[in-house]
């Protein structure tokens, strides 16, 4: 989750210095300050829309506070005022911030630019506290996505059959704000407002058994009787699928199969990208890695909550190991499978695909178990799934060197020297040595896992 | 069955347990009462092999736990909620663990049918999250979980806080009988007197790591007992 949070920081950013540009080569006669703000009403839409589903309020954090001598007040005050804190009201700013520095340089008027930045941090505390009022309302209903989706279409109807042009009201909206400072009184008032209503609805509700009450799911049980066929290591291939599924933490790692899939698509149809042969190792091993990176940098500690039990019981850490090496070794499969039109693009780019799948096979799966070794960070699955750092250390910033970086490097540096040919033969080459050594590679990892089991007993019994 | 020799555990300096000799015959209830802090749940702990013990050795069946793992497959235990899998169903927990112990799915049915009154309805099929479950009804859960397999050492850490009391009094005849008629060596703690003398044949007060008392259960001992947590002053005085 943390590459997946950087990556979205440096892509705001780059969004952020290269809008600019951008806008002067798409909108060559057009002023690219007014053109930007005319695209901010597709912003607030997806921004909503994104915070629905992945953003919600805090607020099973104040329990203990609710015997304290606090007014309740403070506790709603308090709540509203962390959730202003979260990652997606800072993830703008990356986008923000630059470009109006880009604005500046370009010699806009300082006094007009900065208008205008505060006016987009104002929106975005808006948005975030008009998300929360529709997330109220949400949960009252049957189906719980009927407000956002109906909001949104009505929005998103007016303006497309010009009953109510949204972008240009909404454009102008900015635009005069930024040449009238005084205006931005109104923005501030709307945020007065929605967050005053966020407050009375809050105060009703911040009781044990209205919406403090923590959720009772129905079991939602599939048939898994088909993991028998792996022999001993089917029960643990069971208590993964299941605690992958069943969890929100781990349930994103499903839609970030999707996203491995299309990753290709952010640089194939550019035809740079396609002249750089180099590229495609990498893009390779994170595409059909994607699942493997994700899920397999917290190894053990997804299962740090029982991880007590595991211990005492009467298993073998070989077969643990081995249902999560096998599990990783489909994903590569089905992520390899799935990614095959991207022969569209060329052929090059299947062969070079079907290399890093086997490199990922044969080499990151072990090199990822044996950096889950020295894993030492406690995961709580309860917790919620986006931008969610917990259990994040050291170990998850330095795996990524010889998962991406060195087959990356010894991809581009035969591909250099001698060809593109050799290139793929040696990544082959190397995911074939790992498959063939896999036993004895097995049994040295599985001894790191057994020498330091009193230190990861130790680590995850402490609540982080 | 159990044999401790020299056993101590020492965090920064700070002696937590220190255990010269204990030896637990195999059949026998062993009750481990104590304040807090006097090493209760750590013996447990050094028990299983999930800390290490600074000096000395637990011996379990002749193996010497914190060097083989060949106690594991006669040994079972539920020592608090870190044992559960929060995201399946009781069910699912015990085929799991049945699994773990060579266990089919038809034995653990069994097994579970048998329990069916100390359940009380209140665990099988109700398609629930073992995480959704009361405190209470996680523990019994924990607790029959830690019956699978036919163990021959079974430990359990305060098995009887959160129960309701018609569950104590069922807990007890089940480990009663566990010790009595199956020949399973039970070891019990709690901080409650009266259900530790009422179960085990033998118990032993731990203080600030030290073993001070190791009794056989008679009528007396629940008085014996308690005068020694009330600071062993009262009850001798109106004795005397």
């Amino acid at each position: 989750m943390v590459l997946f949070a950087l990556y979205f920081v440096a892509v705001f950013i780059g969004l952020g210095i290269g809008l600019l540009y951008l806008l002067k080569e798409g909108f060559p006669d057009q002023d690219p300050f007014v053109v930007a703000n005319n695209y901010l009403f597709y912003w607030i839409i997806a921004d909503l829309l994104m915070r629905f589903f992945l953003q919600k309020l805090p607020v099973m954090s104040v329990k203990p506070l609710l015997t304290l001598p606090i007014k309740r007040a403070t506790v709603v005050n308090y709540v509203l005022g962390k959730s202003a804190l979260s990652f997606f009201n800072f993830l703008p700013l990356f986008a923000i911030i630059p470009f109006s520095f880009m604005l500046v340089s370009d010699g806009y008027e300082t006094s007009l630019v900065l208008t205008w930045m505060f006016t987009m941090m104002i929106s975005v505390l808006i948005i975030n506290f008009l998300n929360f009022i529709i997330e109220a309302f949400s949960a009252e209903s049957e189906i719980s996505f009927l407000p956002i989706i109906v909001i949104i279409g009505v929005l998103f109807g007016l303006n497309y059959f010009e009953i109510l042009p949204m972008t240009s009201l909404i454009g102008s909206g900015f635009l005069a704000i930024a040449h009238h400072p005084i205006l931005i009184l109104i923005p501030i008032i709307i945020l007065g407002l929605c967050y005053g209503f966020n407050f009375k609805i809050l105060k009703k509700k911040l009781y044990l058994d209205s919406s403090l009450k923590s959720k009772v799911t129905e079991v939602n049980a599939s048939d898994l009787s088909w993991t028998e066929r792996f022999g001993d290591i089917a029960p643990f291939m069971k208590l993964d699928l299941k605690l992958i599924w069943r969890n929100k933490r781990t349930k994103s790692m499903v839609f970030l199969l999707f996203i491995g899939v299309l990753y290709g698509l952010f640089f194939y149809p550019q035809p740079v990208y396609r002249e750089m042969t180099f590229m495609f190792a990498l893009i390779g091993i994170f595409s059909t890695g994607f699942f493997l990176i994700n899920f397999g940098q917290f190894i053990p500690a997804w299962d740090s909550g029982y991880y007590k039990l595991l211990m005492s019981q009467n298993i073998k850490y070989e077969q643990y190991l081995r249902s999560k090496f096998i599990l990783m070794v489909i994903s590569v499969v089905i992520l390899f499978v799935l990614g095959i039109p991207y022969v569209y693009f060329g052929y090059k780019i299947l062969i070079a695909h079907f290399a890093a799948a086997i490199y990922n096979i044969g080499v990151n799966t072990h090199v990822i178990l044996w950096g889950g070794s020295y894993n030492r960070k406690k995961i709580n699955l309860d917790k919620k799934a986006a931008f969610n750092y917990q259990g994040t250390g050291a170990v998850q910033w330095l795996i990524g060197i010889p998962l991406m970086i060195v087959p990356m490097g010894l991809f581009g540096l035969v591909n250099w020297l001698v060809g593109f040919a050799a290139a793929i033969a040696l990544l082959m080459v190397l995911g074939v040595a790992g498959i063939v050594f896999h036993k004895k590679l097995m049994k040295f990892i599985t001894k790191k896992y057994i020498n330091s089991k009193y230190k990861m007993i130790d680590a995850f019994s402490q609540d982080n | 069955m159990i044999y401790t020799k020299n056993l101590t555990k020492t965090y920064n300096g700070t002696t937590v347990l220190n255990i010269e000799e204990l030896s637990i015959p195999k059949g026998q209830s062993f009750g481990l009462v104590g304040n807090n802090g006097a090493g209760k749940t750590t013996y447990f702990s050094l028990l299983l092999d999930l800390i290490k013990p600074t000096t000395g050795n637990i011996t379990s069946n002749n193996v010497v736990v914190d060097e083989s793992e060949d106690w594991k497959p006669f040994t079972s235990s539920f020592i608090d909620e870190s044992f559960l899998i929060g995201y399946l169903t009781p069910e699912e927990y015990f085929y799991f663990i049945g699994e773990l112990r060579g266990q089919n799915k038809a034995d653990i049915d069994n097994l579970t049918a048998k329990f069916e009154d100390f359940f009380n309805g209140e665990i099988i099929g109700k398609k629930k999250y073992l995480r959704d479950l009361s405190k209470g009804n996680q523990k019994k859960a924990g607790i029959v979980a830690a019956l699978i397999g036919h163990p021959e050492v079974i430990i359990l850490d305060e098995p009887f806080a959160n129960l309701d009391p018609t569950t104590q009094i069922r807990l007890k005849q089940i480990i009663k009988d566990l010790a009595q008629k199956q020949g399973v060596t039970v070891l019990v703690s709690s901080h409650d007197l009266t259900h530790v003398t009422d179960v085990c044949e033998r118990i032993v007060v731990l203080e600030k790591g030290n073993v001070v008392k190791d009794l056989e259960t008679n009528p007396e001992t629940l008085k014996e007992l308690e005068a020694h947590f009330s600071g062993g002053t009262i009850f001798s005085d109106e004795e005397e």
